[in-house]
């Protein structure tokens, strides 16, 4: 069968018209290695990377930092952080000021605000008016202020494969109603809020109204308007002005509020993705967020490319004008009050690979990267002076940012194991004594580059309640010595073993040398010399250590049952409070049990800790405050759950065209204060990359190397051989 | 051919179930969807109700095959096995864990996928079969045994030495091409020279090799003899008389394949961040989505029976004496 002409014609073309762009691309100045699209030359756009796949970008459900890279910088709840103070800030985002709390009691009478444990809190907050959200089709109305776009029937919408397909956009003005519809949306089951069980305890009618969610969704299909379901503790005062009541009182509610659980979803968007037919491809909330932020989603391809632009409708807001000691010497005030996003354009490049990631990074085509283990000995050089850039970072003007981040990773004990667990004084010496030989400053140096900084406690700096130096030493692991943090003797270690029953690590009793295990997930314990290192830091007082490792389910099973002996974890803030690091320890939060709830993984559990941490959760940032926690922290010292933790330092590097970048260790929504310098960077892509021609040319050559001699050797062998046919007949 | 093709397409739909049957037990037994739900969710507050919320929502609360609670037909139809697996016998393939159309992602990303494979196995396949013949042309010769070395060397590296050198020289070093990344329309020219270079370089040493073979086996024929005998050229007796005869064997090999082109490829996809199925199923085994990995392993199983049939009616093609019945 012959091809269609237009077929046979149409290939041979696009072959050609591929073969003139590939060499035109040479010819438009760009280097030929841009893995960028030519259209955004010029533009002011940051490059950026992502590594896993977005999975649900619904304001209610995300829980992941990558995601929250994304959305925060487009959802707006009513707070945020302050891009440049330290310790960390709320300041009002789409809020007139900071939200009004009232306290009442179960009559309903007001009370101070110093009252310890009212029966209500109410927060009252007042929206900025004329914040309007990002053009998108489900605010597009007909001439009769209908909405535009409703299908009756997934048939009607079979004809818009994507966002892009909706021809018509509209806006609106914010109102309070779209807060509380969001809030709403929080009780919606089939939503899966994370933090449910946290905001269920507070707000007043929550539960009740997943109650009523359910029900209604039993009695009938269809899209469930969730303005006709009433919130008791949320009421809309007027179009700006609504309340959330809470039940007694919860400081750190107001962190919540600036994080995208809060972020207002209007009506008419929850009803738009509702339609048939939408969802199957990919048409909803989960896919394509709508916000007022300074960035809209453009383009959202999981797996190659997001995008975010500058919303046409973005409200007034300005470059903060004030920041901490040093920031305007650091050239971060440069652009103080003027106004918001610098950038017209965000893309995010989908990087699995780290090498590959890495070297887009050196060539100038990301503005921005971490620093991993195989960039480190490029990035990094280390000496007596301490952790610097390399010499060749420091020629192409890269800047290095290091931050530690608002997060704790620990070595815990299983505080139910009849082993190492328990409240005994014989339990408490071996968690000592391992306590003791387990060396986390190494540890950090050889296995973390030296990124880290060993913790003394759950809560780490820059947040109330962590205590620098000698005054947070825990005294039955450390020493304070000539100035600095000294871990004590391996001599103490081997005495506390014996006191416990162990000595020489054989069991007093029975004379069995002492076990232990350790839990670890597959990935984790890959390194082999990890796993060597981790046995000889028990080796040292004579404990033998058995790792397990296991997959990610199995690992998690075991911590669900208690099964686990010595287990690793980690903790990254939702916010900057003391409580968010405290209640890791806290009895009624324990793992065993819990269907995964409990974020207590060690299951400690102490009466006295629990008592202080009831009084403490609901305190202002106070000296009282902080004596309270000093007092839990010596419980936390003396009982030692965890064997030992570290908090991890970020390593973060900007080429130097990047301005106005600041590490925050909480918020995400920082792509508004950042801008480039697109001249130095063009002008470097073009340095970096020019293209080497030589292997090509000497590919070429050696293929007519062979290709010569071939051909002739094909000639005088057809010649050949006629005449030694003819001669062998 | 009809009957024969009817007949062949009915033997696979136990060799589907089998495998479907297959797939959804390892799965099932290996990880419950409880630890599914725990992955999938895999916050910090994974509550026994949100666990519960993430079951129900997928339909994994149901019983694995028998639903004792239903009536009439429901007994098999209202369970995890009916929705989860029957149903890819439609093509219906659901929506992920995280909650995304499969078919959807399948339509969109297959034409990455293609764009590598399919240059990759044409150009593949004309350089493979022009190598074996020169080398052929040149048998008994130095040409031929420093061929044969240099093909035993192409085939004993592994791909992702190939990927990651050719990334390190034309991608880092030299500037030639992206080292990695993807884009639509015309602009993908540049992302998918090197990988289908790679593709090329990567299968030339085992296929060189195979269809020298063929090829020495059939240059003894009578018909070579009588086509040297009347004066042909050698190139000419090689590619026109010899290639067309030879065919037989290198469709077996060829056509098989075709089908399986959809499904991408997993490495060469990974590390060039080309956003095609081969990724797609990677990933979601990585991220334990067993939805997706279900749907790709029934998909390749299909697209593996169809590459089979598709040899059969080949035969028919380039050979007519051969007749399917």
């Amino acid at each position: 069968m012959r091809p269609a002409p237009g077929v046979a014609l149409r290939l041979p073309r696009r072959l050609a018209a591929a073969a003139v762009l590939l060499s035109l691309s040479a010819c438009d100045g760009r280097p030929w290695n841009d893995p960028h699209a030519a259209e955004r030359e010029g533009q002011r756009v940051f490059y950026s990377l992502f590594s896993s796949r977005t999975r649900n970008l619904d304001p209610v459900r995300t829980y992941n930092r990558d995601e929250a890279t994304l959305i925060d910088n487009i959802y707006e709840p009513p707070l945020e952080y302050h891009y440049l103070k330290r310790p960390y800030e709320l300041q009002p985002l789409t809020l007139e000021r900071m939200p009004e709390v009232v306290y009442y009691d179960e009559a309903g009478a007001v009370l101070p605000a110093t009252a310890p444990a009212p029966a209500y809190s109410v927060y009252t907050l007042t929206l900025k008016r004329g914040i309007r959200y990002q053009p998108h089709p489900a605010f597009a109305v007909d001439a009769a202020g209908e909405p535009l776009y409703r299908f009756a029937d997934a048939r009607q919408s079979r004809r818009y494969k994507t966002l892009d397909d909706f021809a018509q956009s509209g806006t609106r003005e914010l109102r309070a109603e779209d807060y509380v519809y969001q809030i709403k949306r929080m009780a919606d089951p089939e939503l899966q809020l994370p933090i449910w069980d946290i905001v269920s305890g507070y707000i007043v009618g929550l539960t009740e109204l997943r109650e009523a969610i359910v029900a209604q969704r039993a009695a009938g299909s269809g899209w469930l308007n969730l303005q006709t379901l009433p919130l008791e503790g949320v009421q809309v005062l007027d179009p700006y002005t609504f309340t959330i009541r809470l039940r007694g009182k919860y400081p750190q509610f107001k962190y919540w509020l600036a994080f995208h659980f809060f972020a207002p979803i209007p009506m008419e968007v929850d009803r738009f993705y509702a339609q048939p037919g939408l969802r199957d491809r990919n048409i909803s909330l989960a896919f394509y967020p709508v916000g007022t932020g300074a960035f809209m989603m453009t383009r959202h391809q999981p797996t190659r490319e997001i995008v975010l632009e500058r919303n046409p409708n973005y409200h007034e807001d300005y470059y903060p004008r004030a920041g901490e000691p040093g920031d305007a010497e650091a050239g971060l005030l440069t652009d103080a009050g003027k106004p918001l996003p610098f950038l017209d354009k965000v893309v995010f490049s989908m990087e699995k690979e780290p090498i590959p990631a890495w070297t887009k990074f050196m060539q100038g085509y990301y503005d921005v990267s971490g620093v991993n283990r195989e960039s480190f000995d490029q990035a990094v050089k280390v000496n007596v002076d301490g952790i610097g850039l390399s010499d060749e970072m420091i020629a192409r003007g890269i800047v290095l940012f290091r931050t530690i981040d608002a997060a704790t990773y620990y070595l815990g004990f299983n505080m139910t194991d009849e082993v190492v667990g328990g409240d005994s004084e014989r339990a408490r010496k071996l968690r000592r004594a391992i306590a003791i030989a387990y060396d986390e400053s190494e540890q950090i140096s050889i296995f973390l580059n030296g990124r880290g900084e060993v913790a003394m406690s759950p809560v780490p700096p820059g947040i109330f309640g962590y205590r620098p130096g000698r005054a947070g030493l825990n005294p039955y692991v450390f020493d304070w010595r000539a100035g600095a943090v000294q871990r004590k003797p391996l001599e103490e270690a081997r005495r506390l073993l014996a006191e416990a029953g162990y000595p020489r690590g054989r069991d007093a009793r029975s004379g069995r040398p002492l076990v232990l295990n350790m839990d670890m997930t597959s990935g984790s314990s890959g390194d082999s010399a990890r796993q060597v290192w981790l046995i000889k830091q028990f080796e040292k007082i004579d404990i033998q250590l058995n790792i397990r490792a296991t997959d990610y389910n199995r690992f998690q099973e075991k911590m669900e049952k208690g099964a686990a002996q010595l287990f690793f974890w980690g903790w990254f803030a939702d916010y900057p409070d003391a409580e968010n690091f405290l209640f890791l320890l806290y009895g009624p939060n324990g793992r065993a049990g819990s269907g995964g709830a409990g974020v207590n993984s060690a299951n400690y559990s102490s009466a006295r800790y629990d008592a202080l941490f009831d009084r403490v959760k609901t305190m202002e940032d106070t000296p009282e405050r902080m004596a309270l926690i000093e007092q839990m922290l010596a419980i936390f010292h003396r009982d030692l759950p965890w064997a030992s933790a570290y908090h991890p330092q970020a390593f973060v590097l900007n080429n130097g065209w990047v301005k106005n970048f600041k590490p925050h260790g909480v918020s995400q929504a920082t792509l508004k204060y950042l801008d480039v310098d697109l001249a130095a960077r063009a002008r470097s892509q073009r340095e970096w990359n020019r293209p080497v021609w030589w292997p090509l040319a000497l590919l070429g050559l050696a293929l007519l190397v062979v290709t010569v001699p071939g051909y002739r050797a094909y000639r005088a062998r057809q010649r050949r051989s006629v005449v030694g046919e003819e001669g062998s007949c | 051919m009809l009957t024969y093709i009817a007949r062949r397409l009915l033997y696979a739909l136990p060799i589907l179930f089998g495998v479907n049957v297959l797939t959804f037990a390892l799965f099932f037994l290996v990880n419950t969807p409880e630890q599914m739900a725990q992955v999938q969710l895999g916050g910090k507050f994974t509550s026994p109700e949100a666990v519960a919320n993430w079951k129900a929502e997928r339909g994994y609360d149901r019983p694995l095959f028998i639903n004792r609670d239903a009536a009439g037909l429901g007994v098999l139809t209202d369970t995890i096995f009916f929705e989860k697996s029957v149903r890819l016998f439609v093509f219906d393939f659901g929506k992920s864990d995280e909650g995304r159309n499969i078919g959807a992602e399948i339509r969109e990303r297959m034409w990455p996928s293609l764009a590598i494979q399919v240059p990759t196995l044409i150009v593949g396949i004309a350089v493979n079969i022009s190598f074996a013949l020169v080398v052929v042309l040149f048998r008994a010769s130095l040409f031929e045994l420093a061929a044969m070395v240099l093909c035993i060397a192409l085939f004993s590296i592994s791909t992702v030495f190939y990927i990651i050198g050719s990334q390190f020289f034309f991608g880092k070093l030299w500037h030639l091409v992206p080292v990695s990344g993807y884009l639509e329309g015309l602009g993908a020219v540049r992302f998918l020279l090197l990988p289908i270079i790679i593709g090329v370089v990567a299968g030339i040493g085992a296929s060189t090799r195979l269809y020298r073979s063929i090829f020495l086996e059939e240059i003894h024929r009578d018909y070579v003899r009588t086509a040297r005998s009347k004066g042909v050229s050698e190139l000419q007796v090689l590619f026109r008389h010899l290639l067309p005869n030879a065919m037989i064997p290198i469709l077996t090999g060829v056509v098989v394949v075709i089908p399986s082109l959809f499904m991408g490829s997993l490495l060469m996809e990974s590390f060039f961040g080309i956003p095609g199925l081969g990724s797609y199923t990677l990933d979601a085994i990585q991220a334990q989505d067993f939805a997706i990995v279900r749907s790709m392993v029934f998909l390749g199983s299909v697209l593996y029976i169809a590459g089979l049939l598709l040899t059969d009616i080949s035969y028919t093609w380039v050979d007519p004496r051969v007749r399917l019945s």
